[in-house]
């Protein structure tokens, strides 16, 4: 597979370490009411789509970047690839 | 030896020049040009091989990558390489090949009795016969199957060659170079774009060198000699010949084989076996053209019957004939070249037998209207008996039978991205759907364009519409345009005992035995029978087993469907996946700043991770490690003693919310800690579970130097930009790996500050550089450096940091400035020692399923503060009052040990996983208290000191009563640390 880096252009899939859903940018805040229940939703909980799916991948063998790419799980194309540091920002994860 | 069967002229072989080579013991000769096969028939051998499963003799059927049967041993000694196909190994002189999967010669080989016993080795054969009495299997069963199943047979000797790796980009990439990709190859070089055209061939041309067609003025193949000249001159096309395209993967990724050195007899130096190139394209061209099918008859896989396309290979581009006398069976017009070329070289045809009643007549051969119904002779064919559709029969002599059953494309690389073929009438035969890998195109053959004619103009306009070129097309010479005339038609009425896969011994009885016995999904039927499911993955025989089994369903082809391919599109050997990584360099090996030192020193060296780290140093009069052991953790305790600890993880923490990150990725608080002092961290999981231990140190208000253990240094980086990145992207924080920057070793034991006071140009006392303090520095009159007090091995200790290129410097400098206190080097075992003695938790504790609580930290974690892990720590399930809790273990018989992985039962219950109380993490010979000990996990085990259990391993025999003490076992107070 070849992931076009926002910022490095198209990299080798083998430059990158695969994590999982991009929903793991949405930690739960600790403060919350329902706190345990939402960490053990986030914990554990995915949807498994055959279709597709924001993940996350990192560019262990370049410049470190973690990045939230979208792709099709069932033709393994992507459509999208983003720092997953603008989309923790644009998910409201500024502080 | 004569080449009997070689035709006198005619033929891409260059007689000029000779080759000798050896089969099965005995010397022929060849030409270049020759493949093994082509030679060792021209020399009147035709019995190559034996079947895998019914050892019946077989030669070949094809003069392609598409062989089942001419499978031998190629090279001898360390390069001998089972299972290598005669049609498309090149002759070279010195060759060597032997025949395999016989017992005995290949003209009487033993096992041939499975060909007697066959009506116990039909489909199935596997699940039926070795299925009972259950104790036969190990005993009997499997080693007979082992022995006799497989074909070559390995050297077990290590592969002297070498194999690479490459990665290769182009906008065009062709695969198959006949008359499609020339085409193609023409028209996109001459529009100046990155071509790559591959070829599985020695030789360019494809089919174009074995038909005798002109295009225009001049043969196929000069013609083709041509293009590849002019191909050749264009500095924008790479040709690679001997390269097969084996796979297609996501995003325009090929991967083919190139065997660079599989011609030659040896590699020249500096030269590798084969490459595996990636190829990165942004459009491909497949024109991979077709291969012909046979006919399933009764006996059909007699050395001499062969493909009839492949008796025309071997006539026209080899110049080999398969024999003087050659019939032919067929169902379409294109068995009728291979007569018609064959008596114009003035081989004898003794008949062509059409299915079809109106098949083309000939005035130089008989042309007979019926079927083929069996074949004679032991070792080769002899003779062939044939049904007129009259019904009368006749016995045909011949030496060869040519079988053309239509052509199927290949439409195997089209399959690699899930795409299916779809069924095309008009051919009888599978060709490209429309749902092909990204960016593919299909010409030629492979796309059911079966003439030559239409084979150059598709693979020109594929060429033209892959690359968006606006024009005409170039002209090309007049060449052949005839139809396909075919008569569907797969096997002969009655028959039984008619192959369908040679390879894999799959008959006609079979398919219909698995329709029999409830086998109706084409993916059952395969695996029942294991048609198709050889190496040639049933190129040859696919489409035989699917029209019988429609025919027996009472369903079209279509309807029953067909498998699809995956790659390797040919076997491919697994030195070319490995490349060079192999052996020492199988992984990077790193080396600590001290190895060369520690070298000097004999010691011996264990792999930690990708690091080789000292183990132990033994000294002269040591034979056992143990001793080496010992004597390393009593010198330490007694005096003082060094170790690199370079290969700890190093993570520079860096910005104004450097300690609010730490907050963050440790449990345990940061957020207060002083400039200057270093304090323990615990990192969880999210889900509570412990992720990695370590120290930080803050150097100044914005700088921390984090370390984590050496396995977990990797992922617990990835880590820490995870929750930098993704969760708290706004922290102003920084992060670098600078593990490799810094080498550091450990000083230790009560004379420490005493060897550390000579190297460093600060004042260390206790009182200026106290317990867990730490500061830059500088050694030995100005080198910069880092300081920490901070210890694993329980005593007074530092562990002390110079920049990697000083690292040999300093230990040296540390040996020196130690060597009145007997300063004694230690490695990795003296290390584990004294940490079990100490009670310090490591990667057996830390083991992915254990808490802070388990490992007697849950105090640790704040609840004042967001930390990961935190919130899901706090679960019911990891909070019982009977968890596990470490312990220290001593045995009650001193002289016993304790075995790590050891379960602890009480003293006189049941000895069952039911009553599994904990178990052994760590154990080892404490030399400073002269007796085993060893630290494990045991339910509600801080509550528990002093009880006495049984600890067992019934697997290993061991049960031995021990006492539950302390974790600590020597200085539980800590006044070593602190002196």
């Amino acid at each position: 597979m070849i992931i076009e880096h926002p910022l490095l252009g198209p990299r080798d899939a083998a430059e990158f370490t695969y994590l999982g859903d991009a929903r793991l940018i949405d930690r739960p805040d600790w403060q919350s009411e329902n706190a345990a229940q939402e960490f053990f939703e986030y914990g554990y909980l995915r949807d498994n789509p055959a279709g597709w799916h924001q993940e996350l991948w990192f560019h262990e063998a370049g410049d470190r970047s973690w990045l939230v790419v979208t792709r099709n799980t069932l033709t393994h194309e992507i459509s999208k690839v983003e720092l997953a540091r603008d989309v923790a920002r644009s998910r409201g994860r500024s502080k | 030896m004569t080449q009997k069967n070689r035709i006198a002229t005619g033929g891409q072989i260059d007689r000029s020049r000779t080759h000798s080579f050896t089969f099965d013991g005995v010397t022929y000769r060849g030409h270049p040009g020759d493949t093994l096969a082509s030679a060792l028939l021209a020399n009147g051998v035709r019995l190559m091989g034996r079947s895998f499963k019914y050892h019946r003799p077989r030669g070949p059927l094809t003069a392609g990558s598409e062989e089942p049967n001419a499978l031998v041993e190629l090279r001898d000694g360390a390069r001998q390489e089972p299972n290598t196909r005669a049609t498309t190994t090149e002759l070279f002189d010195g060759l060597f090949a032997k025949s395999q999967n016989r017992l005995g010669s290949l003209k009487f080989d033993l096992l041939s009795i499975n060909d007697r016993l066959s009506n116990f080795l039909t489909a199935g054969f596997y699940y039926k016969t070795f299925m009972w009495p259950a104790a036969f299997w190990e005993k009997l069963y499997e080693p007979l199957i082992r022995h006799a199943a497989g074909l070559g047979s390995l050297s077990l000797k290590d592969d002297p060659d070498v194999y690479d790796k490459g990665f290769l980009h182009c906008d065009l990439l062709i695969v198959g170079a006949g008359p499609a990709g020339l085409a193609a190859a023409l028209t996109a070089g001459r529009a100046g774009v990155d071509v790559i055209l591959a070829d599985e061939d020695f030789r360019m041309g494809g089919r174009l060198n074995s038909e005798t067609f002109s295009l225009g003025d001049a043969s196929g193949a000069d013609w083709a000699n041509g293009v590849v000249a002019e191909l050749e001159s264009l500095p924008n096309v790479r040709l690679m010949a001997r390269t097969t395209v084996i796979g297609v993967f996501d995003h325009g990724i090929y991967g083919a084989v190139e065997r660079v050195s599989d011609h030659v007899h040896t590699p020249d130096a500096g030269k590798p076996r084969q490459i595996l190139w990636r190829i990165y394209t942004k459009r491909t061209v497949l024109a991979a053209g077709a291969t012909e099918r046979p006919i399933a008859v009764e006996n059909n896989d007699r050395p001499g019957i062969m493909l009839a396309s492949a008796i025309r290979t071997y006539a026209n581009r080899f110049s080999v004939a398969a024999d003087k006398r050659v019939a032919i069976f067929t169902n379409n017009d294109d068995g009728h070249r291979t007569a018609a070329d064959l008596h114009a070289k003035g081989i004898k045809i003794a008949a062509v037998i059409d299915v079809r009643p109106d098949a083309p007549k000939s005035t130089n051969y008989e042309v007979i209207e019926g079927q083929v119904i069996d074949t004679k002779g032991r070792l080769g064919l002899t003779s062939i008996e044939v049904k007129l559709t009259s019904g009368s029969t006749r016995r045909l002599d011949c030496g060869a039978l040519g079988m053309s059953g239509g052509w199927n494309p290949n439409v195997h690389l089209t399959c690699h991205q899930r795409g299916r073929p779809v069924w095309n009438e008009a051919l009888a035969a599978f060709v490209p759907g429309d749902h092909l890998p990204a960016g593919m195109t299909v010409a030629g053959a492979a796309s059911g364009e079966m003439s030559t004619a239409g084979a150059l103009r598709s693979g020109a306009h594929s060429a033209m519409s892959a690359l968006d070129l606006k024009g005409d097309i170039p002209s090309f010479p007049k060449a052949e345009d005839a139809p396909v005339n075919l008569k569907p038609f797969w096997y002969v009425e009655g028959c039984s005992r008619a192959w369908l896969d040679q390879q894999n011994d799959v008959t006609v009885k079979d398919v219909k035995l698995s329709h029999q016995e409830g086998f109706r999904s084409v993916e059952h039927l395969k695996r029942y029978t294991t048609l198709g499911m050889a190496t040639d993955q049933g190129k040859t025989s696919n489409m035989g087993g699917l029209a019988i089994m429609a025919e027996l369903a009472g369903k079209t082809i279509p309807e029953v469907g067909t498998t699809i391919f995956r790659p390797p599109y040919t076997p491919t050997a697994i030195g070319v996946f490995g490349g060079r990584h192999r052996g020492q360099d199988f992984h990077p090996k790193r080396l600590t700043p001290s190895h060369h030192w520690a070298k000097e020193q004999g010691a011996v060296f264990v792999e930690v991770g990708n690091w080789l780290r000292a183990q132990w140093f033994p000294r002269a009069g040591e034979t056992t490690w143990r001793q080496s052991v010992d004597r390393e953790v009593l010198a330490t305790r007694g005096s003082v003693g060094v170790c690199d600890v370079t290969t700890l993880g190093k993570v520079d923490v860096q910005g104004t919310d450097a300690a609010e990150f730490l907050n963050k990725i440790y449990c345990n608080a940061f957020a207060k800690l002083e400039v200057g002092k270093t304090r323990y961290g615990l990192m969880l999981r999210e889900d509570g579970i412990a992720k990695d231990d370590g120290t930080a140190a803050r150097l100044a208000e914005d700088h921390f130097v984090v370390t984590t253990t050496t396995a977990n240094a990797l992922p617990v980086y990835r880590h820490m930009e995870f929750v930098r990145q993704c969760l708290f992207p706004d922290m102003d924080v920084q992060l670098i790996s600078t593990t490799e920057a810094w080498a550091q070793y450990s000083v230790a034991g009560p004379n420490s500050r005493r060897v550390l006071e000579k190297i460093v140009d600060q004042d260390i006392s206790n009182e200026a550089f106290p317990f867990m303090a730490c500061a830059n520095i500088t050694v030995c009159g100005g080198l910069r450096a880092r300081l920490f007090r901070i210890s694993f091995s329980g005593e007074l200790a530092y562990e002390i940091a110079v920049p990697t290129a000083y690292g040999d410097a300093l230990i040296r400098k540390i040996m020196e400035a130690g060597a009145e206190y007997d300063i004694t080097p230690y490695g990795t075992e003296a290390l584990g020692v004294m940490r079990i003695e100490k009670g310090h938790a490591a990667g057996n504790e830390l083991n992915g399923t254990t808490t802070a609580q388990n490992l007697g930290m849950g105090r640790m974690v704040s609840k004042k503060k967001d930390s990961i892990g935190s919130i899901l720590s706090e679960r019911e399930g990891l909070n019982r009052d009977d968890d596990l809790r470490q312990v220290g273990i001593k045995p009650v018989d001193l002289k016993a040990s304790v075995p790590a992985g050891s379960h602890l039962m009480s003293l006189t219950g049941p000895v069952d996983a039911a009553h599994d109380q904990g178990y052994v993490t760590s154990a080892c010979y404490s030399p400073c208290l002269g007796h085993a000990i060893a630290l494990g996990f045991l339910k509600n085990g801080s509550e528990r000191m002093g009880e006495r259990m049984r600890l067992v391993s019934p697997l290993t025999k061991v049960e031995t009563e021990v006492e539950i003490v302390s974790p600590h076992f020597i200085d539980p107070e800590g006044e070593r640390l602190r002196a």
